[in-house]
Formats: C-alpha cells, sequence, structure tokens
C-alpha cells in the first residue's frame, strides 16, 4: 500500500467492511440481529462520510454526515427495533435459496459490479473512486437480500441496505449528492419508515403474522 | 404569484383536510381546493402561452411547454376527480367501509398526491424530482390498502415495495448523470442538476456514464410507468384502491412517471447521438402493448381490466417517443392527453357500476343500461374511445403513431395491429355484456357525479375531430422540444 495515504486507507478499509456486512445480512436469518447489522452499516457509512469531510473540507458532507448518524444508526433501527419487539417478529422462515447458493451467487454479482463500475472509476478524479465498485456490489447484494426473503421485515431492511449503499456511491463518485436533495431523500426514507410502521400493523391485524407467504392470492390470472 | 398558488393550494388543502377531513363539507373542500389549483394552473398556462418559459426560485422551477400542458392536464383531472369522488366517497361511508380517520386520511392525502405530481413536473432539479415522485408513491400506498382487506394489503406491499426499488434505481441514474455534469458545470450549489443547464451542455456529458445512467432511470421511472416486465404492482394498486385513486393514479402519475423518463431520454440522446435510448424505450413500449393485450382476456376485475389498459397505452406512448421525430412526439403528448382524459372517465362510471353491483368483478355486473342509461352509455362510450374507434380523440393519436411505425419502423406495424386488435376484442367483449343484457343493479343513496365523465368524453371527442390551433401549436413546440432541437 505504499504511496497511499493514511487517510485513504483507512476509507478503504471501512468500504471493504461495509461490503463484508452486506454478505452476513445476505446469511442472517434473525431479524434482530440483521437490524442491528443494518445500523453498523450506518455506522460504517457515517464515519466513512466524517473522514472524507475532514480530508476533502467540503462542509455539506459533515451535514450528510449528521444526516447519516441520526436517521440510519439511531433513527431507523430504533424504529424498527420497536416494531419487532410489538409485532413480535424474531426469526425469518427459509430462505427462498439456500444460504450457500446465496452466498455464491452473492460473489458472482460483486465481480460484475467492479466491471460495471470500471468505465465509471476511470472517469472519477474523487480520491475514493475505487470504492465505487462496492457501492455498487452492496447495492446488487441488498436486492438479493430483498429477492430471498420471506418476511416483510427482512425485506425493508434489504430496502434500507440498498439505500446505504447509494448513499455510499454517491460519496464515493462525487463527494456525496447537493444538499437539497439528500434532505429530500433522508425525508422521504423517513416517511417511507413511518408509512411502513402504519401499515406492519394493518398486516398484522389482519393476517397475524408478517409472513408475505399470505400475499400470493393477487395473481395474474384473478 | 401564481406558480405559488399552484404549488401552496394543494399543500394547504393537505393540512387543512387532514385536520378536518371528515367533516360534512370536507368533499366540498377538497373540490375547492382543487378548483383553486386548477385555476393556478390556468393562470400559468397563460402565462406561458404569452411570454415563453419560466424559471424561478434560483432556477428550482421551470416551465416550459412540455411541462405546462402535463400540469394542466394534471390540475384539471384532479378537479374533476375531486368532483367525482364527492358523491362516491359518502356512499363508501354509508355502506361503512371507511371510518372518518380514514376519510380524513384519504382527503389529505389526495391534496398531498396532486401537491407532489405538481412539484415533480414543475422542478427544475432532477433530484428534486426525484423526491417528488417517491413522494407521490408514499402519500398513495396507504390509499390503495383504504379498506384493510387482505387484498388491498397486498396491493399495498407490492406497490411500496416494487416502485420504492424501482425509484431507488433511478437514484442511482440521478447520481451518475449528476457525476457526468459535475466535471462540467461544477459541483457549486446545485447547476450540475438542474435541467436547464445539462441541456445546454447536454452534448459534452460523457456517453459511457450517460448510457448506463439511462438504464437505471428507464427502469426505475419505468416501474412507476409500469412498463413490462416491471409493472407487477400496476393493476393490483389500481383494482384494490377506492375508485377516485384508480382514476389518478392511471391518468396522472403514469403520465408524470413517463414525463421523467421523456425528460432524461432528451439529456441522454444529446450525449449519445445514438438511438440506444430510443431503441431501449421502444423495445419495453412494445412487449407492454403486447403482454397487456394478451392479459387483458384473463381478467374478471373490471377494475384490474382497465388497469391492464392503462398499460397498453403507456407501451404505446413509450414507442411513440421511442421513434421519435416530431409526428411521433406530437402523437405520443395527444395520446398522453386522450389516455388520461379517456381512462379517468372510465374509472369514474366503473367506479359507480360496481357501487350499484355491490362487486367489481365483471360476471357480477350486468344491464347498466336498464337501470341507469347515463352510467351505461357513459361506459360504452369511453370503452369504444379507449379502444380507439373514431370518432375520439385516441383514434387520432394511434392512427399518427401507426403510420409512423409503418413510415421508420415497418416491422412493428402487425404487431401493434394485432395487440391492439386483441385488446380490443377483450375489453370489448367483457364491457358489452355488463351494459346491455339483464340488470343486477341497485340504487344508490346519493345521486352519481357524472358531469365528469361526459366533459372528458366531450374533450376527448373534440381532440378527436378537431385540435384548436393553438393547442396543436402548442404540442408540436414541445415535440420538437423534446426532439432536441
Amino acid at each position: 500500500m505504499n504511496g497511499i495515504p493514511f487517510d485513504l486507507q483507512i476509507l478503504n478499509v471501512l468500504a471493504a467492511l461495509f461490503l463484508l456486512l452486506s454478505f452476513s445480512m445476505l446469511a442472517q436469518r434473525r431479524i434482530v440481529t440483521l437490524v442491528n447489522l443494518l445500523a453498523i452499516q450506518g455506522l460504517i457509512l457515517f464515519i466513512a462520510t466524517v473522514l472524507l469531510a475532514w480530508r476533502t473540507g467540503e462542509t455539506h458532507l459533515y451535514l450528510s454526515a449528521a444526516l447519516t448518524l441520526g436517521l440510519k444508526v439511531i433513527g431507523l433501527p430504533w424504529l424498527l427495533h420497536q416494531l419487532i419487539r410489538k409485532l413480535d417478529v424474531y426469526w425469518d422462515t427459509e430462505p427462498l435459496i439456500n444460504p450457500s447458493a446465496t452466498m455464491l451467487i452473492g460473489l458472482l454479482i460483486v465481480i460484475f459490479a467492479f466491471g460495471l463500475a470500471q468505465p465509471i472509476s476511470a472517469l472519477a478524479s474523487t480520491a475514493t473512486r475505487n470504492t465505487l465498485g462496492i457501492a455498487i456490489a452492496v447495492i446488487l447484494l441488498a436486492f438479493l437480500t430483498m429477492i430471498t426473503r420471506r418476511k416483510a421485515m427482512s425485506q425493508v431492511v434489504g430496502f434500507l441496505s440498498m439505500e446505504n449503499g447509494l448513499f455510499f456511491g454517491a460519496m464515493s463518485a462525487t463527494y456525496g449528492m447537493p444538499m437539497v436533495v439528500e434532505l429530500g431523500v433522508a425525508l422521504d426514507v423517513l416517511v417511507a419508515m413511518l408509512v411502513l410502521g402504519v401499515f406492519f400493523f394493518q398486516i398484522r391485524e389482519q393476517f397475524d403474522s408478517l409472513d408475505l407467504r399470505h400475499f400470493e392470492t393477487l395473481k395474474e390470472d384473478e | 404569484m401564481d406558480l405559488l398558488l399552484l404549488l401552496s393550494a394543494p399543500l394547504i388543502g393537505a393540512a387543512i383536510l387532514g385536520v378536518w377531513g371528515a367533516r360534512r363539507w370536507a368533499p366540498d373542500g377538497n373540490v375547492i381546493f382543487s378548483l383553486a389549483t386548477f385555476g393556478a394552473a390556468c393562470a400559468v398556462t397563460v402565462r406561458v402561452v404569452k411570454y415563453g418559459n419560466i424559471l424561478i426560485a434560483r432556477e428550482q422551477f421551470f416551465i416550459d411547454p412540455f411541462n405546462v400542458f402535463l400540469v394542466a392536464l394534471t390540475t384539471f383531472v384532479g378537479l374533476t376527480t375531486s368532483l367525482f369522488s364527492r358523491p362516491y366517497m359518502r356512499i363508501e361511508a354509508e355502506h361503512g367501509r371507511l371510518s372518518p380517520a380514514r376519510l380524513r386520511l384519504y382527503h389529505s392525502m389526495y391534496q398531498l398526491f396532486i401537491w407532489s405530481m405538481l412539484v415533480a413536473l414543475t422542478t427544475n432539479n432532477l433530484g428534486l424530482m426525484w423526491v417528488a415522485m417517491e413522494a407521490a408513491t408514499l402519500s398513495t400506498v396507504l390509499l390503495v390498502t383504504l379498506y384493510r382487506t387482505p387484498a388491498s394489503l397486498e396491493a399495498g406491499w407490492k406497490y411500496f415495495i416494487l416502485c420504492g426499488v424501482g425509484i431507488a434505481q433511478a437514484l442511482f441514474g440521478t447520481m451518475l448523470v449528476y457525476f457526468a455534469a459535475e466535471k462540467l458545470l461544477g459541483s457549486e450549489g446545485v447547476t450540475a442538476l438542474l435541467w436547464t443547464h445539462l441541456d445546454v451542455v447536454k452534448r459534452q456529458l460523457e456517453p459511457n456514464v450517460l448510457s448506463l445512467a439511462f438504464v437505471f432511470l428507464l427502469a426505475g421511472y419505468g416501474t412507476k410507468v409500469g412498463l413490462v416486465p416491471l409493472h407487477n404492482w400496476l393493476p393490483d394498486a389500481h383494482a384494490e384502491g377506492p375508485t377516485p385513486i384508480s382514476a389518478v393514479l392511471s391518468g396522472l402519475l403514469l403520465n408524470v412517471a413517463m414525463y421523467a423518463v421523456v425528460r432524461c431520454k432528451v439529456l441522454v440522446e444529446g450525449s449519445l447521438q445514438s438511438s440506444l435510448p430510443s431503441n431501449m424505450l421502444m423495445s419495453f413500449g412494445l412487449s407492454s402493448v403486447v403482454v397487456a393485450a394478451f392479459l387483458l382476456w384473463r381478467q374478471r376485475d373490471i377494475k384490474r381490466l382497465f388497469a391492464y389498459s392503462s398499460i397498453e397505452h403507456m407501451g404505446i406512448i413509450a414507442f411513440a417517443f421511442g421513434m421519435g421525430g416530431p409526428v411521433a412526439n406530437f402523437a405520443a403528448l395527444l395520446h398522453m392527453t386522450v389516455h388520461s382524459l379517456t381512462k379517468s372517465a372510465i374509472f369514474f362510471t366503473v367506479g359507480h357500476a360496481s357501487q350499484k353491483a355491490g362487486s367489481q368483478l365483471i360476471e357480477d355486473i350486468r344491464g347498466l343500461i336498464t337501470l341507469s342509461p347515463t352510467i351505461g352509455w357513459g361506459l360504452m362510450l369511453g370503452t369504444l374511445a379507449i379502444l380507439g374507434m373514431p370518432p375520439f380523440g385516441v383514434f387520432a393519436s394511434e392512427f399518427l403513431i401507426l403510420t409512423t411505425a409503418m413510415k421508420d419502423h415497418a416491422w412493428a406495424t402487425p404487431i401493434l395491429l394485432l395487440a391492439l386488435g386483441v385488446a380490443f376484442a377483450a375489453v370489448f367483449g367483457k364491457v358489452q355484456p355488463m351494459v346491455f343484457g339483464e340488470t343486477s343493479a341497485r340504487r344508490l343513496p346519493h345521486p352519481p357525479a357524472l358531469l365528469p365523465v361526459f366533459a372528458h368524453l366531450g374533450l376527448v371527442l373534440m381532440l378527436g375531430v378537431y385540435i384548436p390551433p393553438y393547442l396543436a401549436n402548442w404540442y408540436r413546440e414541445a415535440a420538437r422540444f423534446i426532439g432536441g432541437q
């Protein structure tokens, strides 16, 4: 790692951890742990953003970091924990594809993501351009998490992990989006989670469970 | 300031109706706020026609011929739908399907939905457009589940998660556009996301990045347009929510999403100088038309039937925008207008018809014409109009699209014609016994509002027979602009 400044090395390590967490979310079936992993992922995003803000001196990145800390590390995980306790959903059922196959697919996705990021990274002028591949990989892995899960709660965690990946991507490619947009996106995510909380209670009231297997009545031929 | 009124009236309405939305006057209040919004939209339209484009609030809001016509259309259909929903929701409340709290939610979210669509249409900032599109989804999720039936919860969940994931793709696409533009426009402020600035430099934007961005943007906003194979949420959300919401989802939200796709296409096409975006739009459009036409045969629920018909028409519009050129763009804009007017009129009649029959199943609704000739004729005429019978406006736009296809992409013409034929047979065969035949309907406690239905159909008829010159000019200008000149 000669020639790479120390803070960039740390950023690269953080990016690697970010990806690793995506993989552990892919395999995790205990929903409480899943939410904790999401919070840790948010924390890494926060640290990386602060580090980058300090390095580049872009003040709006500090704001973005504060937003990440408030919303993704503390706010949403807390909300999800509340929901888990109130709704009593602790375990996801067997995933649709068996775990080892999921992991292999995940590996292929990472390779694909790096291939996809190659031309963009080559054009980027930011110091963090090499981590763009990781951001795309995290987005796609979150996709995979959502596809293979049955419980509504795990799908939501996958959705939020995708949002983390998107922010990480914005950070590594362009040092974040303009503030107006980041605020708007954060607001949308927050409202989405509130809507979701209401929604979960409605589902529970109706089905007595959050298992999406009940959701197979609306088919094309109806 | 008319634009300020346009954007604040629905927001104030949402706040007020959020508190008092269950009062006796709430449905009237809903109409009044929609009327104020429509009035403001008319004022804005007049101003744009007279003085040209408007760019205000530090360039964050921007109105040109393309979006002003959609703003006018959106607020008009918003107004007529609120007129329709007045008796409709009263009847639903009397049938005991809605508690006061849900009625409040409904009225407040209706205004918020209109507001978020107007922001998405008028904003100049691609990032804000994304935020507003997501807000439009969020404000309607709880409306789709308003009745809390198992089916509506499933529909709401699908709508939420599919559109949420879809729109996350669009955010990534927006990010890539910003990434490409930042090099040219600098990262100071937000100029690199402002559409007007992007449009100026579009030829210098890095083509590799933009082609990747377009894939994500098309997949993202395409999910909201309901293009096959991303259409899964659409029929469910349309069928399970209250009918006024089906009318605005189908008539307005799909248009707004299509608007977002076209805005992005203009940029990407300018940068790429190739036909990749056009070809992608054309193939998505064509597959939507074909798949939806065949799925129409299998529908037993009347609202699902017309939801699939919306997918088909959005496919036609996407195909026309994909072909490009002044005529096809003109036809696509015309088709957006007439589809939105006709489809919402159909949903109005279908809403009252299913209230009369107490069911949404096609086989339970019979003989509308004996008990209520206006609903029966409204549905029949609306169906004929949407199926592209002359002299309605849908015929005019489909005719233009088909002739352009024959000229530029002859291979696609038989496929389109076949799909249109299949759709005609499927829809007409199902609607005909609903209108004629033995009756199964009952009386309604409130007289239905049928004025909007005939107002819409009248407009569609007019557009089919005669397009006023200023309107034609306006379409032409918007079409030229989409063509990138």
